[in-house]
């Protein structure tokens, strides 16, 4: 294999390396432009902090799947390297599993299945062949961080929409505690929609029962897409 | 190309590390995880008596602490009571006392209504009981289950904890997720003015307000409150000979 041969000047952080990093942040972003990873993205967005959590998992699997597989990119049987990346990613998602199961026990049964979904997230095995096994460590490592992230970064923003306007709260259940923005749930407007008169723009809103849902991560997601395409004149796809 | 035997071989170390440093991790964290699980499921069974909002706010300890003045006990269909050591000889537990808390009610679901194990909660709050039932059905997608907290006529309701497996989050999971269904169930009766028991309905279109044995339902969560209606009809049945006993 060519790349064996060590090459002079690499930088730690160099052009390339940052672009790895941010790439799947905008342009190369797993979920709004390769559209990988959907399926968690519908389901586990209805918390931010539950969002978070995901996201923190992703980010450590994506990253350390990466960086085990390049070290081992010269060593694995091409034959069965789908399912020596399968092992690695199943032991790392069974770490962080267990790691949460002992840091924050109702999470971890929030999340029930989504963690060990992690296994078949498209993003994370996508990664590994199409980069990690060609890739030195370093930059597999961090390529795998930044999909992650991109991920991640996705997450969140969908979590949060969906939190605020579907119960008026921001990072519900973390042990943090949870803001209250709109609604009920915000002490002063549930007395401001208490007190006032009926048809006061004060009691104009209720929690949106669509965001809880699914679906509504469905739409959420459509709108990143159009407003990343407004902006990012490259992803436009003129044929 | 390598040859079969390397392949074999990298596979071989590969799983046996990956199994080993797992292995070590399950049992090294297992203390911690079961601590987790008891503090978790002993939160659910206090929500019923205090209110979710209190009880998110008691710390762990200060649960295990509440928990400690709380009398655990085992009994059937029937209204026999079993003692820990019973309890522990009848279901095989190696390492924990065999008290109310350690059942678990999801294999017990699964046995002859019969061999089935129940456990009961009192609360004894000033010489004033609360009797905390367990009981557990069938949502829409998995399994229900829920604490009903009993005043000491054993007949009034004094709070309500719910949870699932897999329920629709916005739908279903609403049993959990809104403060107010719950809260719905306080004050109802689970025996008529006659004495005969006759459980809570949870009502599609809602219930009227004077109706001391039904609670609204939750729009478009039928088949959950469907679920929870037979679950209290049939769970809280388990608990009527050993709550006469009492």
């Amino acid at each position: 294999m060519a790349e064996t041969a060590v090459q002079e000047k690499e930088p730690l952080f160099g052009k390339k390396e940052r672009k790895l990093l941010t790439d799947p942040l905008d342009s190369n972003n797993p979920v709004t432009v390769q559209v990988l990873g959907i399926c968690s993205a519908l389901a586990v967005t209805t918390l931010t902090f539950k969002a978070l959590v995901m996201s923190v998992a992703v980010v450590f699997v994506c990253g350390f799947a990466a960086l085990i597989t390049s070290l081992l990119r010269n060593m694995i049987p091409s034959q069965v390297r789908m399912i020596v990346q399968l092992v690695i990613i199943a032991g790392l998602v069974t770490i962080v599993e267990l790691s949460l199961k002992a840091l924050n026990y109702p999470v971890y049964k929030d999340l029930s299945v989504f963690i060990g979904l992690i296994i078949t997230n498209c993003i994370v095995m996508g990664r590994l062949e199409a980069f990690s096994l060609a890739n030195k460590p370093w930059r597999s490592f961090l390529d795998g961080i930044g999909n992650g992230l991109g991920y991640g970064l996705i997450l969140i923003i969908i979590a949060v929409i969906r939190e605020i306007f579907g119960k008026g709260t921001l990072m519900a259940g973390s042990p943090f505690g949870q803001f209250n923005i709109i609604g009920a749930s915000n002490e002063t407007m549930s007395y401001m929609i208490n007190t006032a008169a009926e048809g006061s723009w004060f009691s104009w809103y209720t929690n949106n029962g669509l965001m809880v849902l699914p679906a509504s991560s469905m739409f959420i997601i459509g709108i990143i897409i159009w407003v990343q395409r407004s902006w990012n004149k490259e992803l436009v796809d003129i044929s | 190309m390598h040859s079969t035997r390397y392949i074999y071989t990298f596979v071989l170390i590969m799983t046996t590390v990956v199994a080993v440093v797992l292995a070590g991790m399950n049992t090294f964290l297992k203390p911690i995880h079961q601590a987790n699980e008891a503090v978790f499921n002993k939160r659910a069974v206090l929500k019923s008596v205090k209110g979710t909002a209190a009880v998110d706010a008691l710390s762990d300890e200060e649960v295990v602490a509440e928990f400690k003045n709380v009398t655990q006990m085992v009994v059937n269909m029937n209204g026999d009571t079993f003692n820990p050591e019973q309890v522990k000889a009848a279901r095989n537990f190696k390492d924990k006392p065999g008290m109310a808390e350690d059942l678990d009610l999801a294999k017990e679901k699964k046995k002859d209504e019969k061999d089935r194990l129940h456990p009961l909660y009192v609360f004894d709050n000033g010489g004033k009981k609360t009797y905390v039932t367990a009981v557990r059905g069938s949502g829409l997608w998995d399994e229900i289950w829920g604490y009903i907290a009993l005043d000491a006529d054993k007949n009034t309701i004094v709070g309500t904890s719910f949870d699932h497996k897999g329920e629709t989050p916005g739908l279903g999971a609403e049993i959990k997720d809104n403060p107010t269904f719950p809260l719905s169930f306080v004050g109802k009766k689970i025996r008529n003015t006659k004495g005969e028991f006759v459980s809570v309905l949870v009502k599609k279109g809602g219930a009227d307000k004077t109706n001391l044995h039904a609670v609204d339902g939750i729009s478009g969560a039928t088949v959950t409150c469907d679920g929870v209606t037979e679950m209290l009809e049939r769970g809280l049945k388990y608990y009527e000979p050993a709550l006469a006993k009492k």
